[in-house]
């Protein structure tokens, strides 16, 4: 693997609460390639947002973060709030769910892309309107220069989320994280945003990490995946591996649990994930695992490779060995 | 087969909305449903799936008579519900209950969840002891006894739509409306839900209208798929016809949408990208209400609407060029 661009290594991040200190994240160690597009699937709460909010430097004061994110060879943990204003919207870039509130109500689109340029480089206010403009067309948004003199009410929520991934591209970025950029939107709409996306990530060679619940989209536009679960990453490997030989019974329980053809009843999990306020000293799924053993409650367990996929499981061998998913 | 237990007959449901044009008010209409028929019969599932704006929600309001149609019928149990008495009214909502999709909004956080079970059988003044009847029903939706003192803050998501689903069933409803029930939970508790819904259909044998904009989901639990784009059903009829032959390009887009999660067969598969968004139901366009974003309109499918027709595969589906 070429060095990666993005890379946290035991990433912690706790909050303090008047119910006591929740461990959001814990423990976290990821790479990403330049130019990947990596794919971060996670019920609620398992940390997947906060992770990488942590890696922003986006959280609030009261949160508590620890360990390493190391963006092109620079350590953003602990760094100055000047240094991490200066790397986000240029060497990394955020886009979220709700594309409205991402969006400033009283100004143009087109002048809000412009202060994303001109905030990270020298550029007269005509180049970056004539920029803004192009970036707006990039993205697919038609009639670009009638558009970027519109409010963002005018616009679609679709056209929405593409005027706020022209915004984080607008700085040519290394990496865009994207937090279910599609969940608010419509299927027919959010075919065309993850193109919108894929399309940015091959054209400029941005490294994309896209969170989202959804397997089927991780399915059609991740080439490497990240399962997280109770705020740690629990296997990742390569799309295909994952979904045709997964070791780990929380992949395989949430795979299992999709409707799909040819499936007359559905394999739920039973119970839900555990409280963050006081979390399973060993797995966290232990307690909702159906081949969970008095072991598994001791000690965290570690990522450990099993063929071409990294898995944090203590029986991971005799589940690798079991084959094939079944059904 | 004898009549169908729900007859919904050229519903149509337009919304009076003051619009500013420049600084003047004008009154403009929203055509939320715009003439939606069909049957559900005993024990049987019709799922209604779409897009947001498609009206699929108002069609479920409609059903209840949460909302009064502009015009058109809604026959359950053989009896016309637009011209019912409000006490006639008020003791058949027994047999047709619904379910919402936010168990956090849809539940009295000042009530115990055994009130709030029990609140239909009080409102209906039925005799016995409810109390035994709420720990029945808590059992039935996999939940137990001394849940029935507790608030709904005390519960997952999961677990407060199944305390939804219990309260539903309250009455031995006939029919029930679900809408959106799943789509506010993670998909490992959204598959015991879904699973909920099927044991208790094989062993209560109600109807179910199942609202969703999940097209997977539908496809597991329904019988009879109805696609719906704004305000209007573009194709309906058996699940395996629309899923598998559909005849509605529409319902090919949609189907082609939605990603499956396998990466093999996401690569190998040939998608039909939609241009643009749904357009405002205020001022939908003449003729076929999809054309705008159809890559077989003509000229025909602007000046003369289609009418929904019977298809080889089985299902019925109202385009000028079907697949």
């Amino acid at each position: 693997m070429a060095t990666p661009v993005l890379s946290i290594r035991n990433l912690r991040v706790t909050f303090n609460t008047p119910l006591g200190e929740l461990q959001a994240v814990r423990g976290v160690d990821l790479d990403i390639a330049p130019g990947e597009l990596m794919g971060v699937v996670g019920e609620s709460g398992s940390g997947k947002s906060v992770t990488f909010l942590a890696a922003m430097g986006l959280l609030p004061p009261r949160a508590k973060v620890t360990g390493s994110v190391i963006l092109d060879g620079e350590e953003l943990i602990g760094a100055r709030p000047g240094r991490l204003r200066s790397i986000r919207g240029r060497l990394m870039s955020m886009i979220f769910q709700d594309p409205l509130s991402a969006l400033n109500p009283v100004h143009r689109v087109g002048n809000q892309i412009s202060e994303m340029l001109q905030s990270h480089q020298k550029i007269s206010n005509k180049e970056a309107a004539t920029r803004s403009v192009e970036l707006l067309d990039l993205v697919g948004i038609p009639q670009p220069g009638d558009r970027a003199v519109q409010y963002p009410h005018e616009f679609s929520g679709g056209m929405r989320q593409r005027v706020v991934i022209a915004m984080a591209i607008a700085n040519n970025p290394k990496v865009l994280i994207a937090d279910e950029p599609t969940t608010a939107l419509d299927v027919t709409v959010q075919a065309q945003i993850l193109e919108v996306i894929q399309r940015v990530q091959e054209k400029f060679g941005t490294a994309v990490v896209l969170i989202t619940h959804d397997l089927g989209v991780i399915a059609r536009v991740a080439k490497q995946v990240n399962v997280m679960y109770a705020g740690r990453n629990i296997e990742k490997g390569f799309v295909d591996s994952l979904f045709d030989h997964s070791s780990h019974p929380y992949t395989r329980g949430l795979l299992n649990s999709l409707p799909r053809m040819g499936v007359d009843r559905l394999e739920p999990i039973t119970g839900f994930p555990p409280n963050m306020l006081n979390p399973p000293t060993g797995c966290g799924f232990s307690p909702r695992c159906k081949f969970s053993r008095p072991e598994c409650d001791v000690a965290l367990p570690e990522l450990r490779t099993f063929g071409d996929l990294q898995t944090a499981c203590i029986r991971a061998e005799e589940i690798f060995a079991a084959g094939a998913r079944t059904s | 087969m004898s009549q169908p237990l729900l007859q919904v007959d050229q519903l149509v449901k337009n919304f009076e909305i003051h619009a500013l044009k420049g600084a003047r008010k004008v009154k403009r209409v929203v055509q939320a449903v715009s003439g939606v028929s069909f049957n559900v019969d005993k024990g049987h599932t019709l799922g209604i799936v779409g897009e947001s704006g498609s009206g699929k929600t108002t069609v479920g309001r409609l059903i209840m008579q949460l909302l009064a149609p502009t015009s058109g019928t809604v026959t359950f149990e053989g009896k016309d519900l637009s011209t019912l008495k409000i006490e006639d009214m008020r003791l058949l909502r027994r047999r047709l209950q619904i379910v919402f999709q936010d168990p956090f909004a849809s539940l009295d956080p000042k009530m115990t969840v055994g009130a709030s079970i029990a609140e239909p059988l009080v409102v209906q003044k039925e005799p016995g002891n409810h109390s035994e009847r709420v720990i029945e029903l808590l059992e039935l939706v996999g939940l137990s006894a001394d849940h029935s003192r507790r608030f709904p803050h005390e519960f997952s998501g999961g677990q407060r739509q199944r305390v939804g689903i219990a309260r539903a069933l309250a009455l031995n409803p006939s029919l029930i409306v679900l809408d959106e029930p799943v789509s506010a939970l993670d998909v490992s508790i959204q598959a015991g839900v879904v699973n909920l819904f099927s044991d208790l259909q094989k062993r209560l044998g109600m109807s179910y209208v199942f609202i969703a904009h999940d097209l997977s989901v539908v496809r597991h639990i329904a019988d009879q798929v109805a696609v719906m784009y704004l305000g209007k059903i573009m194709e309906i009829g058996p699940k395996e016809a629309v899923y598998q032959h559909p005849t509605h390009p529409y319902t090919v887009a949609l189907l082609s949408a939605v990603p499956v999660p396998n990466p093999t067969v996401e690569r190998s598969r040939q998608r039909i990208m939609l241009e643009g968004d749904v357009p405002s139901p205020v001022d939908p366009p003449s003729g076929c209400r999809f054309r705008t974003r159809c890559w077989k309109a003509a000229e025909i499918c602007a000046s003369e609407e289609p009418a929904l027709q019977l298809r080889a595969s089985g299902q019925s589906s109202a385009c000028h060029f079907p697949e």
